[in-house]
């Protein structure tokens, strides 16, 4: 299984085994990473699971649709690098993947 | 005091929903809502966008469903109190009696929390210069336009709310709109025509940049801003406006004393009733096994609690179940003749 490593804004990591087809989001609830609420369940509807992809990172992935980058927009401290990790969809490839959770996710 | 037999809580569409179940059973109802008009997240949040799963409704935007369900209660001329935030909730004996932020009161016996995820407030701005000068210096709305003229105005967001004001203010302050990206979410012919100021001189527009300082002494003189690329621009600043969206609060209803799983009110499905005996909940605040985020089930869940509402209103009274389609008592509340 694909390894997905979880840093907070301190710098605490945590590396979680995340089943492939499931997106950061939920991989982070399943295992209780705090900084990533989630209000709306995943549909792209509130900004609560708000992630930085590393950057190394950042250009592998598939890029953000507009209605994700709108989203972001209403998100706490909004990045270059940032990411709905809703959106994220754990594969081999992803293996690795470091995201660093916002200070704080209101 | 303003007595009632149910108080909902949200005007969204599933808190709409309810005035109509419970004013086809004769039941009275006022709605709060801490927004300033009708609609909650189908109105905040996707005005524009359709939703293609209401049944027999193909498609409508959240604009339309909010004005076809105020349609669909007008005959029972409920009344909506918006821009009020429920603070509080105390029980006198049967009763619930609900206080809002601008110290309105209420008292039923039934209470519908139909809240989605709790109250919308603005998102503000993160540095500690800005929380000092909220309210003089720095905004996140408008209010009373007279004190936004004759200024140097930077407004940042790339929303509606953001171009919207940039166009009107543009009228007698000089503006800077600023976002951290270059496409703007907002209406495409507000930004053209500001593109058209812009080129005129009358507007500056600057993207992909973000606020890293507000410079102030006694009060605001310029911010600072910087670009992707690095660098950085000073902008002489009398208001600052912010619309970086609204984010959604859970906020006071975690003091009410109910039953909570994590940010959502647990419910008994037979008829969506929280640990408190006349306190309902409906809609993306509620769980129950199975629940799902969808209008739809908010209706569902709103026609039984108003059945519960009815027994708690009228004890004296015995519920008769009964068809809009052949029902004459609720054609008559209907208005129809």
């Amino acid at each position: 299984m694909p390894k997905i490593i979880y840093k907070d804004y301190q710098g605490n990591s945590k590396s979680i085994e995340v089943e492939n087809g499931l997106s950061v989001m939920e991989g982070a609830i399943q295992n209780e990473i705090p900084g990533i609420d989630a209000d709306c369940g995943g549909s792209m509807a509130c900004a609560t699971c708000h992630v930085y992809v590393d950057d190394k990172w950042f250009e592998k992935i598939p890029k953000a649709e507009d209605a994700e980058a709108d989203m972001i927009d209403m998100a706490f401290e909004p990045k270059k690098n940032s990411r709905l990790s809703c959106q994220i969809i754990v594969d081999n490839e992803l293996d690795g993947l470091e995201v660093t959770t916002p200070e704080k996710q209101t | 005091m303003k007595k009632t037999d149910v108080i909902i809580i949200g005007a969204g569409p599933v808190g709409l929903f309810a005035v109509h179940q419970l004013g086809i059973k004769g039941i009275k109802a006022v709605v709060i809502d801490n927004l300033d008009k009708a609609g909650g997240q189908c109105i905040e949040l996707y005005p524009d966008k359709p939703i293609y799963d209401i049944p027999a409704v193909p498609e409508c935007t959240g604009e339309q469903l909010t004005t076809r369900l105020l349609e669909q209660i007008k005959p029972f001329k409920t009344e909506i109190y918006l821009n009020e935030r429920v603070d509080e909730v105390l029980q006198e004996r049967d009763n619930w009696i609900v206080k809002t932020n601008n110290k309105k009161e209420f008292i039923a016996p039934n209470i519908i929390i139909a809240g989605g995820v709790g109250s919308f407030e603005p998102r503000k701005i993160s540095l500690k210069e800005a929380e000092k000068l909220e309210g003089q210096s720095v905004f996140y709305s408008v209010r009373n336009k007279e004190k936004f003229k004759n200024k140097k105005i930077a407004i940042f967001g790339g929303g509606d709310s953001a171009l919207d004001w940039a166009l009107e203010l543009s009228k007698y302050s000089k503006i800077t709109l600023i976002h951290r990206r270059n496409e703007f979410r907002g209406a495409q012919h507000t930004l053209s025509e500001l593109r058209k100021l812009e080129k005129k001189g009358k507007v500056m527009i600057r993207t992909p940049c973000q606020i890293i300082s507000l410079d102030n002494e006694k009060e605001l003189k310029s911010i600072t801003i910087q670009f992707d690329d690095g660098k950085t621009e000073i902008i002489p600043t009398d208001i600052m406006l912010g619309f970086f969206g609204l984010i959604m609060k859970l906020g006071p209803i975690a003091e009410w004393g109910l039953n909570m799983d994590k940010k959502t009110i647990e419910v008994n499905p037979e008829n969506f009733e929280t640990n408190k005996k006349g306190i309902f909940a409906a809609g993306d605040i509620c769980s129950y096994p199975g629940k799902l985020k969808l209008i739809l089930s908010g209706f569902h869940e709103v026609a039984l609690a108003s059945v519960e509402c009815f027994k708690r209103a009228r004890p004296n009274e015995k519920y008769r179940f009964e068809f809009t389609t052949s029902s004459k008592t609720i054609q008559d509340r209907l208005g129809k003749k």
